[in-house]
């Protein structure tokens, strides 16, 4: 019992206790390290995929240029839609009369109404309104839409903004239709007002379920605080891209009235939306980036409003022809569009101007010198440090500052602190998935960053569910993508499996499918999620096809037509929207035909004619022999065989 | 170092016990999988070099050996750089020197913090910039890869270490309890370390972590 023995033994028990605190703690960190390396993974695919998607953009874009070539000979009693997708104008002052006094804004109605002129009162009654989750009654959309562009019209292309010592600016980047971050921003920051300036740096709208909400409480703000509420326009205040990514199915959803009306309108609106702001002379704010070629000056002279979508670049018609245009598979020569339409050449921007903006809309900054093609996104270009330096140096500025990329912290600096990227929709791809960010500037004092991240719950699950949620939505949308090129990837896999045996190395396995798929990923991370090995560690290659399949609208339709129909889906669903110029949800089955016949000559499937005719006869139909496109499309889903079971699990744990 | 491959087997030719080198060192479960290469290579590689020797059940050593670490580096090299691409933003090559350790144990590796520290010393720049070059890091990972360096920690081991921070054994240990050896002993952790432990470990209801659950829960998380 002496003071000796009593302190070995504490001095052993306290040697145990540390030594099994480090192994929890060894075993802690290890396991953290790769939730967080998960989380990681999964954003990336997220990123991949979306950036891929925009890839397809430009495929369609040429799509349409070659539809336009053979539509009208195929179809020359329709100049309607040639002359809708050329823009024709509206004229402005007598369509506002008329557009606003045919809609009513019933008594019954118990929405926020506005008061024109607007004041900040109209800015409260909306916002507290959409909490409430209310809807903004399409009478008043329509004159704040109207208000917007006559206002909007008035302004230059670059907004000239001058901060000082009591007066900072704050600046927001991507919000896409998520509300609920808007209403954290306005919470910690304060609403916009005479002494509290904001910049949007564009993407208002797309992907999120409240884009009609963000877009009005941003241009009531605008109305009502023009020199101090700036927007400028990102690649998702186009048209093309709203019917692809959402925002155009939103609008038509709430306002199944005049929704067409309002989709009208914002055609235009988005137009007039200013390219950037420019900060004290110093500081240049844009949605996307630059090029090597970016021209400032130019920039400022052009007429913006001419710019409708990426989706339309100018077609010139005379001999200095596109390349693409020369693809025409029947041969035909190309007919100058004046006589067959309301179509001028003034109606649309000169090809280097129109490249400018595109490059101004879509650029990413990425650390390797030079100028590249952006091959992820299909417009704009890859810019390096070197761009950035050349470009500010040669228009007298110190920094950049854009939003279209999404960031784990709502916001990332790079090219030696010259580029700063902020994004402010946290949870973008799924809940967890990053935070959002706005930025406060002020004269010569550095920025200061601000994060925050929306969640549901009133405190925020332990991250191992987050990261769970988040990797399993990733790897769903990734096995989807497998299954649209299944075909494709079978191919790619039976190339490498001389013996036939069903397995591949892991080595082959990742080389097909990051050339078949076109996806920089880690293929060997994610591979236990998407395949099974067997004892050797080779990769049974058709395991990731057993447990996900289409479901077919018809039972007897062949797979490849099915496979295709669904790869081509979003593509599918634009062309449609197109067409359908009356946005009732309806073509005839002659447009479909002319339609699929366009569409299987120039992205080349082999899919024959009577195929697709039968499979649409088959669908319901209307009485009058026509289709619900947007039906026919839903029918081709992807069913996940093991979803029920990990919806089960799930309740156990 | 010491990290030699050790060849698995010696193969009778001629009568003579031949030993081969240089020697591979592979956990057993691999095995399988080295005579499946070995197979492989064979079928390719028809040459036979002067220092090989070919058994009758056609398996080939040495140079095969040299082969085998080949493709195995070439491997652990395409893993490694798939790590590193998913953290590298900028796509330059470079990844901030404070995720590293999440690229190193998230290749399954499970270094301490002092382990990870003189790993960092040993890719850093002469000169630290905050930022770790893939041409440094790479020979740097491919051998604590090859040597195995840094196991995992075996499950039945983080129990009996919980067991024994559990004096009295009563199944559980209170919040303040873990928050004081997490925090005070080992190397120690951050606030925020502490708190995202504790959001996933602590049972609501009692307040505190009925720690076979928690590590059980944990497991099926990862695989």
């Amino acid at each position: 019992m002496g003071c000796g023995t009593s302190s070995s033994t504490k001095d052993r028990k306290s040697e145990k206790a540390l030594k099994a605190a480090l192994v929890i703690q060894n075993w802690y960190r290890g396991y953290s390290a790769r939730l967080k390396a998960r989380q990681r993974y999964a954003l990336t695919i997220f990123q991949s995929i979306e950036y891929a998607d925009e890839q397809g953009q430009l495929q369609l874009s040429n799509f349409f240029s070659f539809m336009l070539e053979n539509y009208t000979q195929i179809h020359e009693k329709d100049p309607e839609l040639v002359a809708r997708l050329f823009g024709r104008t509206l004229q402005d002052s007598k369509d506002r009369q008329e557009y606003v006094s045919f809609v009513d804004v019933p008594d019954s109605y118990n929405g926020p109404r506005l008061q024109f002129p607007l004041t900040f009162t109209d800015i409260d009654l909306l916002v507290e309104a959409f909490k409430q989750q209310q809807i903004l009654h399409a009478h008043y959309v329509l004159e704040v839409l109207f208000e917007t562009k006559r206002v909007l019209k008035q302004m230059p292309n670059f907004t000239q903004v001058k901060t000082s010592p009591t007066k900072e600016i704050t600046i927001c980047g991507d919000l896409h239709g998520k509300l609920d971050d808007l209403f954290l921003i306005f919470y910690k920051n304060g609403l916009p007002s005479g002494s509290n300036s904001y910049i949007f740096n564009g993407d208002f709208v797309d992907r999120g379920k409240h884009s009609m909400e963000i877009l009005m409480i941003l241009f009531v703000s605008f109305l009502v605080y023009p020199n101090d509420l700036h927007l400028n326009r990102g690649n998702h205040e186009d048209f093309m891209m709203n019917l692809r990514y959402g925002f155009t199915k939103e609008i038509l959803h709430k306002y199944k009235l005049h929704g067409k009306k309002i989709l009208q309108i914002l055609e235009d609106v988005y137009t007039w939306l200013p390219i950037g702001t420019i900060i004290d002379n110093e500081i240049l704010v844009i949605h996307g980036g630059i090029s090597e070629s970016t021209d400032l000056n130019l920039l400022h002279r052009i007429e913006r409003h001419k710019m409708k979508s990426v989706l339309m670049p100018p077609i010139s018609i005379d001999e200095d022809q596109d390349t693409d245009l020369k693809k025409t598979k029947t041969g035909a020569n190309v007919v100058p569009r004046e006589g067959k339409t309301n179509e001028s050449p003034s109606e649309q921007l000169p090809k280097h101007e129109w490249e400018q903006v595109i490059d101004i809309l879509w650029s990413d900054p990425r650390g390797k010198r030079g100028c590249y093609p952006n091959t992820s996104r299909g417009g704009g270009c890859y810019f390096g440090p070197d761009i950035t330096s050349k470009i500010l140096n040669k228009f007298q500025l110190k920094m950049l500052i854009r939003s279209h990329e999404c960031k784990p912290e709502g916001y990332e600096i790079c090219h030696d602190g010259k580029v700063v990227t902020v994004f402010s929709a946290s949870n973008y791809y799924e809940e967890g998935s990053n935070r959002g960010a706005y930025i406060k500037l002020c004269c010569d004092m550095t920025p200061r960053f601000f994060q925050y991240q929306v969640t549901r719950a009133t405190c925020l699950r332990p991250l191992y569910q987050r990261v769970n949620t988040m990797e399993s939505s990733a790897i769903r949308i990734l096995k989807e993508r497998m299954l649209s090129r299944k075909t494709d990837l079978i191919r790619a896999f039976q190339l490498q499996d001389r013996s036939k045996s069903g397995k591949l190395s892991m080595g082959q396995w990742a080389f097909s499918m990051e050339n078949t798929l076109g996806l920089n990923l880690p293929w060997r991370s994610l591979s236990p999620h998407l395949v099974t090995t067997d004892k050797n560690g080779n990769i049974n290659y058709m395991s990731t096809f057993q447990d996900i399949h289409i479901q077919k609208p018809v039972k007897e339709a062949q797979s490849t037509l099915i496979e295709t129909l669904y790869r081509y889906r979003s593509d599918l669903q634009i062309i449609f929207n197109v067409i359908d110029s009356d946005h009732s949800g309806l073509i005839s089955m002659e447009e479909f035909r002319a339609m699929w016949k366009l569409f299987n000559s120039h992205y080349s499937i082999h899919i024959e004619d009577f195929q697709v005719d039968e499979l649409a006869e088959r669908m319901d139909l209307n009485k009058d022999g026509s289709i619900d496109f947007n039906e026919f499309l839903k029918a081709f889903y992807v069913v996940h065989k093991l979803e029920k079971l990990n919806k089960s699990d799930a309740n156990l744990l | 170092g010491s990290q030699s491959l050790v060849w698995l087997k010696s193969q009778k030719i001629g009568g003579e016990t031949v030993e081969t080198g240089p020697k591979i060192c592979l956990p057993v479960d691999k095995r399988n999988t080295i005579w499946f290469i070995f197979r492989t290579v064979k079928s390719e590689d028809s040459e036979v070099c002067s220092r090989c020797y070919l058994s009758e059940d056609g398996l080939i050593f040495y140079c095969a050996a040299l082969k085998v670490k080949e493709l195995v580096v070439a491997e652990y090299h395409r893993k490694i750089k798939e790590a590193f691409e998913v953290f590298d933003h900028e796509a330059n090559n470079t990844v901030d020197v404070r995720e590293i350790g999440t690229i190193i144990r998230s290749l399954g590796c499970c270094p301490s913090e002092g382990e990870l520290h003189d790993l960092i010393a040993e890719v850093e720049e002469e000169e630290p910039t905050g930022y770790i070059r893939y041409e440094k890091f790479l020979p740097v990972m491919t051998e604590v890869l090859l040597e195995r360096r840094y196991r995992p920690i075996p499950e039945d081991t983080l129990l009996r270490a919980f067991e024994v921070l559990d004096s009295s054994k009563r199944g559980f240990l209170t919040r303040e309890e873990l928050i004081k050896y997490m925090t005070e002993e080992g190397e120690p952790f951050s606030q925020e370390e502490m708190e995202e432990m504790l959001s996933a470990a602590v049972d609501p209801e009692s307040n505190s972590i009925h720690y076979k659950d928690y590590i059980a829960m944990m497991v099926v998380d990862e695989s």
